[in-house]
Formats: C-alpha cells, structure tokens, sequence
C-alpha cells in the first residue's frame, strides 16, 4: 500500500511542478531588465520596467477596457441563461425538447473554438444582410459570442448543483404554501447562490481568455486583449507580457486564498455551531 | 430502500415553466443550432470575390427557386492530400495527447482522492489555479522555456547535458508539451470526482481476502474509474482535435493541425465554403465522441441525484 | 399510555377518504388499490416495511404524487389532482427538511407568510406555537445550531401553525436515540390531544407505531392487510404476515380435526401437538391452519415426569437459550421436532432463576384463549 501510495504522490508533485514552473518562470521574468529569457541583468535587476511599458501601452489598455466591459456583460447574461438552463434540465423532469436543450448546453463544452467562432460569425454576416442587424462586427457580436459557448459551462455548474441539492426542502416549502416561483426565489436560490457566483466567475474566466472566438467575430476596430497579446507572442517572447501575466495570476491568486480561507473561516464555524448543539442537547 | 422516481414538482399550466426552459433553449437555438445549418449551407457554397465572399444558395429562375449545391469544396477536401493528412494527423495528436493527460493525470487525482481532508481542498485549488489564468499565456510561457535561448536549454547547457541548443520549439515535442499542459485539469478533475466516490472499504476487503496492492488497484478501483477515466478522455479529445492557439504558438510549422488550417483558409484566403466545409467535416469526426461524452455525463448527473435521495432516507 | 380513540367516532363522516387509490411508476405498482377511512382528530399509522408503498401513499396525501388511479377526499373535498401549495395538509419530513439559511422564527413563520397575513398576526402565531413547543428561547437560532431533537420540535411548530387539516408524519422518531424517542412519542400526544389535529403517521417501527396510533393500518407491497386499532391487530391479527410483523409470534401449522360451537381443534403434525383455540374461524375439519401464539402468553413448567402423553395446547421441549433482557427473559425452547418457540417470561426472581433454565426439559402450555387461528 505504501508503494502505491508513494508513486502517486511523487506524480502529484511533479505534476505540480510542471503546472506552475511556466507560471513562476513568467513571473520572474517580468522583472528581469533585459529582453532576454536567458540573461538575468542582475545589475539593474528586478526592475518594473516591463510594468511601466505595459501600463503605457494604450492598445493593451483599450483592449483590457474592452474585454473587461465585454466579460462582465456576458458573465452576467450566461449566468441568468445558464441558470434558467440548469434548472430546466434538473428539475423538469422530461419534457419535449428536453434531450435537444440537453445537447445544445453540453456541445458548446467541448466544441473546438474555430468551429463556435466560424458559425457564429456566418450568422452574424446572415443577420446583417437579412435584417441588417447587427451593424458590422464589434463589442456587441462578441458579447453574443461569449453568453452562448459560456452559458454551457454555467448549465453544468448549476445543473450539477441543483442534482445534488435536497429536494425535500423545496416540497417542504410548497408544501407550506410557496408556488413554485415563489420556492425557487426564497429557498433554492439563496442555498445555490455560492453555485451560481462560482458559475458567474467561470464564466467571466472564459471570456476574459477567449482568443478564437474573438478573432473570427470581432470587427477591425475592436481587438480584446487576448488578440492583443496573441499578435505581440506571435513573434516571441515580449517581457511586457511577462507583466501582464504576473498582475493576472497574482490577482487570480489572491482572488482564490481569499475565497478559500473565507469558505474555510465559514465550515470551522459551522461545526462549531453544530458541536455546542450536540453538547447543549435537547 | 422504495426505489421511487421522484416525479419532478411540475407547476400546472403556468406560462413560467415554459419560459424558464424556453429562453435559453431559445437563444441557444438562435446562437448554436441555426449558425451550423448557416455553416452546413455555405459549404455547399461557392467562393465568390464579393462581400460576402460566397455565392447565394438559392437562386430565382422565372420565379421558381433553386439551389445551387457545389459540392466542390468536399470534393477538393477529400482529394488534397494536405487536407487528408491533416485530418490524421490532427485526430492522432488529440489521441496521443489524452493518452498522456491520462498517464500523468491519473496518478495526480488518485494521490489527491487518497489525500487527508485538509489537503484535498488545497491540492484542487492548487490543480484549479492555473486553470483561472490565461490560457494564452501560459502557453506562452512555455515560448520562453522551450525557445533556443530559453530556460531549458539554458540549464540543460549549464549542467553539461548538451552543448548546443536543442531544438525544442515548434516540433511535436513542444506540441504536446502545451497540450498536456493545457488539458491537464480537463482530465484530472472529472477522474479525481470519480475517485474521490470510492469506497475505502472496498479495498481493504480486497487485502483481506489477499490480493496484494497493484492487483487490487487494477481488480477494483480500475474498473470503478471507468466512467471517471471516459469523461476525461473525452473531455480533453475533442475539443483538441479542432485546437488553433497552441498549435500555432508551439507546433510544428511544417505539419499543421486542422484548426488552423480553417483559420487559415477563412481568414487568408477568404474561402468561406471551403473553411466551412472544413468545419462541417470536424464535426463530422467528433459526432460520435461527443455523444458517447454526453451519455457518460448524463449517467453520472443521474448517479448523484440516486446518492442525494439516498442520503434523504426515504424507506 | 397508548392513544385512546376519539368518542363517537363511527357517527362522524370520515376526515380523509381514499378510494382505490393506486399509483405506478413505470412498470411497478407501489400502492395498489388502497381504500381507507381516516376519522377527524385520531391518530392514524400506516405501518410496513421498506417498499410496502407507506410513504408513497403519504407523499399522495401531500400533493407530491398524483395518484394513478383513484380518488383522496379530505373533508369532502376532492384533493387527488390539487397541488401541494393549495392543500390544507402539511407534512413533516423525515429530514425535517429545515431551511438551512432562516432562522427558527423564520422557518415557522414561512407557511403564515405564505397566507399572506398580517405581520403581527404572524408574530403572535409563531411565539404561540414554539411555546407550545418549547423552543421560544431558540427562536433567533439556525438549524445547524439545533439538535436532533430541537430540530424535529421546529419542523412540528412549523407545520402546525398553519392549524392544518391533516398533518402528515413521515417516519417522525426515526432519527432520534431509543430515551429521546420515548419522551417525544409523549409529547406528539400531548400535542395532538392539545390541538385536536388529525394525524396520519408513516413508519416501520412497531413499536412507535402502537404507541402513537389510535388506529393503524398495515401495509404490504402496495396494499393495506389488516386496519384496527393497535390491540385488535395485535391481539386478532388478520394473516400470517401481520402476526409476524408485529411483536413475535409462535405459529403452529396444523390441520383441523374438530370444529365446536365455541372452539376449534387442529392438530400441528410437526410439533406432535393439539391445540384446542377459543378463536372462532371459517373453515371445515381438515383444512390446513395456522395457530398463533403470543411468546408472552406460553407458561413454562420445569418438567417432573417426561414421557407422559400431553393434553392439548401442552408441548414439551428443552430450553437452548435464555436472553436475558433486563425486564424480561427470551427462552428459545427446541421442541422435538427441531421447531424453536419462543416464549417470553418475566424476570420476577431475577438472573439467578434463568440461568438454570438453560437445558432444562420443560413443559409449554398457554390456554384456550391465547391462539389466533389464521387462514392465509
């Protein structure tokens, strides 16, 4: 057994290794003075010099306002979608057109981006000769672009939530009165809300990343910031991007410790809570 | 223990029922169904010099409609070798690719299912992580490390391993690399929800009746992350099959996977029929594994939903 | 203190109606054509094993299952297709399906804020009934603070302060210790008897069962076998099955040799023994029977003379166990014919005398009175 365990565990940790040595490498980089990967300029290193290009580059800015406001739009609509999906999926039953929404909310997963982003830009281009709507590419078609391949991801979230949720308090609320709106608002959606915030930052996540999609539909003058980034790493290695990384992953980084000890904080207090009980008894 | 089905609280003859189900199916219908038929259309299109840059399916002779189907663009796709063998070599790399998350990522979860509770959370978080930073960039990290000048080779020449540079960029190597990087958490999660449901107990009856670990492990817990082991698999193939970003930054320049060449044959040679024949062709492939994940999907959700009842207690 | 039934109860229309109430799911039928009349202000159990449909036919009750076929009326009215939120009966889950994110005033004050009420008629009504709960001191609290049995009291408050019709109990001293449940079962009464509530209680145990039950009801896969208060099933059980779930039970097969104006003779091949019952049956002499003896209503005689022929309702063994149970001992005597019957005797004089029982010859006898004879 100590073998096994032994063996796993040391493919954990090299596994681990392997995940993160890009990362950190990026990071150090960042603040290396010198262009170069492989000469470490100790004389006027660690610098923020990448940092202060980065923040001076006003094709990187306006492209991060834009896939910001872009990722925040489509966070928000794919939750609602998505989660309007997931209950649907979860709680129906089987109804018509159950097996089709159930495909149309898992394809979009593991669909290959080039095929997501041709599609919807053909649609695009048919809508705008047929009604001509919308207007030429912009923030608009990739906002639609992103709800549509994101909500997927929030149906499974949610749906996965809701199947294991306890079903008994949602009769228990109809059977004390509550229609089934009136449940859904009062008793599921606040217990499911940890779920639905989680789907909110997944789907922020994908689109915020998103790079082929973007590329096939947005315009001439919109770029995200991926697209950005992707022109600059085409050819090579751009320190400035070593910065960006950095404030990404730190911000990531922190974003999740501070989730973690918060849920961590929360669980020892609960069972706290149910040990006085225990001990209280009757 | 009553195996009831629970039939699911149906709110009667309210309009809401149907809208909750209705709108996303609606917008999906509109945002996913309708852009394949408008794909499936054009690739019996014909490329035209013109905005945009295909002929119209449907022409109006004397009143009356008709199509015109070019089946040019399969035609070229199914003749030209370079398609064909991008094709291959495309389905090959994905199958290569999830054999190897597998071999890596199996042993990651089971170390992490086999964890102490206080650990598990962290490790995942840790697996999670990078999962919530670029993708991008972190396959562009990977340029840094592989590049001729980059930290590999620079230590391998420190340590005296080589003497020049090896190339490591823009080969198969530096393909998979980014790849199994990349999908490594698309593997190792679902294989760690199926491994963490298993019964210790199971095991130790195992020992007791005097299989020795490794057989164990192949006799009972093996069989049992089947399901695990399927979804992974499938959830890291075929989204690999149609890969752009990291063939493009760390594959090869000579050998080109599928996604790419759509990219390409949209975007630079504006070939709209072509590309989308292109893409109506991947699908094609990746019907069949898609379905085969959607039935492994739909047992799991319906294995939990049996657990959550369970747990409920009702006799 | 056992449930009395409500006086005059055979003049008062019946409170709940079911009538061939069925219900299937796909292919397998889990309530099978169930009639059953249910009278205001009692407390009835519906009592079976796992599968036996008992909790089918409650959630059927409560609007969670359309029946298949059939019809429920409660108070006259017609409820088989009216959904649970529109029913004048509430439930009480076996989870007690708390909600987590409300505290214990806002748990009990849902159902009232469903109706629509004034606030202050909802206050006044929530402090009323964890009063009679005695759970006030708890009110700002969360469900995860409580324990088990705080826990239970809270979902009873809950459901009671909508002054239901009917109240529904699923399994409802399940989840609580054998001390915890026994106060409660007292305090269910109590509470019933205070508020006058109908009450239809699900659950496997017996025990629960004949102690709560005005009358009960016992269910087998789908189907209700015998309905009578708690003494007349267990004392005049209907079948074999219902004298065997409830309490133990000595059956003796035999075939009958003399039917009498007031009694009945067969003879239990097996046991080589006659039983002569005051239980009247329908039957003729040489059809196959079933006696059923009580263990609490067999003597046991240390024997003096073996060998004697016996009279009926006598059997001779060799006692193989003694269980020592504390208020009372199980003696499994092995009879000749390798059959084990089981007798339960009072520990009048303590351990000491059961330990000499252990391999003794004795003599079994019970009296014309005891025997329920059984056709099925």
């Amino acid at each position: 057994m100590r073998k096994r365990g032994l063996f796993s565990r040391t493919a954990l940790v090299l596994g681990l290794v392997f995940l993160y040595v890009p990362i950190l490498s990026m990071i150090v980089y960042s603040f290396n003075n010198s262009r170069l990967v492989t000469v470490w300029d100790a004389a006027h290193s660690p610098t923020l010099k990448w940092y202060g290009v980065l923040f001076s580059d006003g094709e990187v800015l306006d492209a991060a306002w834009l896939s910001l406001r872009v990722a925040v739009c489509a966070a928000t609509a794919s939750t609602i979608l998505g989660t309007l999906a997931g209950t649907a999926l979860a709680r129906f039953g089987a109804f018509r057109g159950r097996s089709l929404l159930v495909g149309m909310t898992t394809a979009p997963i593991v669909m290959p981006e080039v095929i997501s982003g041709l599609s919807l830009l053909l649609l695009f281009v048919a809508l705008e000769q047929a009604i001509g709507w919308p207007q030429g590419m912009g923030a608009l078609t990739i906002t639609l672009a992103h709800v549509s391949f994101c909500m997927a991801y929030v149906t499974v979230v949610i749906q996965s939530r809701l199947a294991g949720f306890d079903e008994s308090l949602e009769e228990a609320a109809q059977d004390l009165g509550a229609r089934p709106a009136k449940v859904f608002w009062r008793i599921t959606l606040p217990l499911i809300l940890p779920a639905v915030m989680a789907g909110w930052l997944l789907a922020f996540t994908l689109s915020w990343d998103d790079l082929v999609i973007s590329q096939f539909v947005a315009g001439p003058g919109s770029s995200t910031l991926p697209m950005v980034i992707f022109s600059k790493v085409r050819l090579g290695v751009s320190p400035d991007v070593n910065a960006l990384a950095t404030l990404m992953v730190s911000v990531v980084a922190s974003g999740v410790v501070v989730a973690t000890v918060w849920m961590r904080h929360r669980q020892k207090r609960r069972e706290r809570d149910a040990q006085l009980a225990a001990a209280a008894n009757l | 223990m009553e195996k009831i089905e629970r039939r699911r609280l149906v709110p009667r003859g309210l309009p809401r029922r149907q809208l909750v189900a209705g709108i996303p199916a609606l917008w999906l219908t509109l945002f996913f169904l309708i852009p394949f038929l408008i794909v499936l259309k054009i690739s019996f299109s014909e490329a035209r010099l013109a905005i945009p840059p295909y002929a119209p399916l449907i022409t109006w002779l004397h009143g009356l409609p008709v199509p015109r189907i070019h089946l040019s663009s399969y035609a070229y796709l199914f003749t030209d070798p370079l398609y064909l063998r991008s094709y291959l070599y495309s389905v090959m790399v994905a199958a290569v690719s999830t054999l190897f998350c597998l071999l890596i990522g199996y042993p990651m979860a089971y170390a992490i299912a086999r964890a102490g509770e206080a650990w598990r959370s962290f490790l995942l978080m840790l697996i999670v992580l990078p999962f919530w930073t670029s993708f991008l960039l972190r396959v562009y990290a990977w340029i840094g490390l592989l590049q001729n000048d980059g930290l590999i080779n620079n230590v391998l020449l420190r340590l005296g391993l080589i003497h020049h540079p090896v190339t490591l960029l823009q080969t198969d190597f530096s393909l998979y690399v980014g790849i199994v990087y990349s999908y490594l958490p698309f593997m190792i999660l679902p294989l760690y929800a199926n491994l963490e449901k298993h019964d210790p107990a199971l095991l130790e009856a195992a020992a007791d009746l005097g299989a020795r670990p490794f057989a164990a492990f192949l006799r009972v817990t093996l069989p049992q992350s089947l399901p695990g082991i399927a979804a992974g698999s499938l959830l890291v193939f075929i989204p690999v099959v149609g890969e752009y970003v990291i063939p493009t930054l760390l594959g090869r320049t000579d050998q080109i996977m599928i996604g790419r060449m759509l990219s390409d044959e949209f975007f630079d040679n504006r070939d709209w029929p072509l590309a989308s024949a292109v893409a109506i062709l991947i699908l094609l492939l990746l019907v069949v594994p898609i379905v085969l994940l959607q039935r492994v999907e739909r047992r799991e959700l319906e294995a939990q939903a049996v657990a959550a009842e369970t747990l409920e207690g009702s006799a | 203190m056992n449930a009395q039934p409500s006086t005059a109860p055979d003049l008062a229309p019946p409170y709940v109606r079911l009538q061939a109430v069925s219900k299937k799911f796909g292919e397998f039928l889990a309530v099978d054509a169930v009639s059953l009349e249910i009278r205001r202000g009692e407390i009835f159990c519906l009592l079976g094993g796992s599968g036996s449909g008992k909790t089918t036919l409650l959630r059927m009750l409560a609007g969670f299952e359309t029946p298949s076929a059939g019809r429920i009326y409660i108070d006259g009215e017609d409820m088989s297709s009216v959904p649970p939120y529109e029913r004048p009966v509430n439930m009480m889950f076996q989870s007690y399906a708390l909600f987590p994110h409300m505290t214990v005033e806002k748990n009990v004050a849902f159902g009232l804020e469903q109706e629509g009420l004034a606030r202050s008629e909802i206050a006044r009504r929530v402090a009323q009934i964890l009063e009679i709960v005695q759970m006030s001191p708890f009110a700002g609290r969360r469900p995860h603070q409580l324990s088990g049995g705080q826990r239970q009291r809270v979902a009873l408050a809950r459901a009671l302060v909508k002054r239901p019709k009917l109240l529904l109990l699923d399994e409802p001293l399940a989840a609580l210790d054998r001390k915890l449940r026994e106060r409660t079962q007292f305090e269910l009464l109590n509470i019933q008897e205070r508020l006058g509530v109908t009450f239809i209680v699900v659950t496997h145990d017996q025990q629960e069962a004949m102690t709560l039950a005005t009358r009960m009801g016992v269910m087998d896969r789908g189907r209700i076998v015998q309905v009578g208060t708690p003494a007349e099933i267990y004392e005049s059980p209907v079948n074999r099955f219902v004298a065997d779930f409830i309490g133990s039970v000595n059956l003796f097969e035999g075939r009958v040799t003399a039917v009498g104006a007031q009694d009945l003779t067969l003879y239990c091949e097996a046991c080589g023994c006659t039983v002569r019952a005051q239980h009247r049956v329908a039957c003729s002499a040489g059809d196959t029977v079933w006696a059923a003896v009580r263990p609490e209503k067999i003597a046991l005689a240390t024997d003096a003379a073996p060998g004697e022929p016996l009279e009926h309702n006598r059997i001779r063994g060799k006692v193989r166990e003694v269980a020592y149970m504390g208020d009372v001992s199980i003696c499994l005597v092995e009879i000749e014919s390798g059959k084990t019957v089981r007798v339960t005797l009072p520990n009048r004089s303590g351990l000491a005398a059961q330990r000499d029982l252990r391999h003794a010859c004795v003599t079994l006898s019970w009296d014309a009175a005891s025997p329920v004879i059984l056709t099925g």
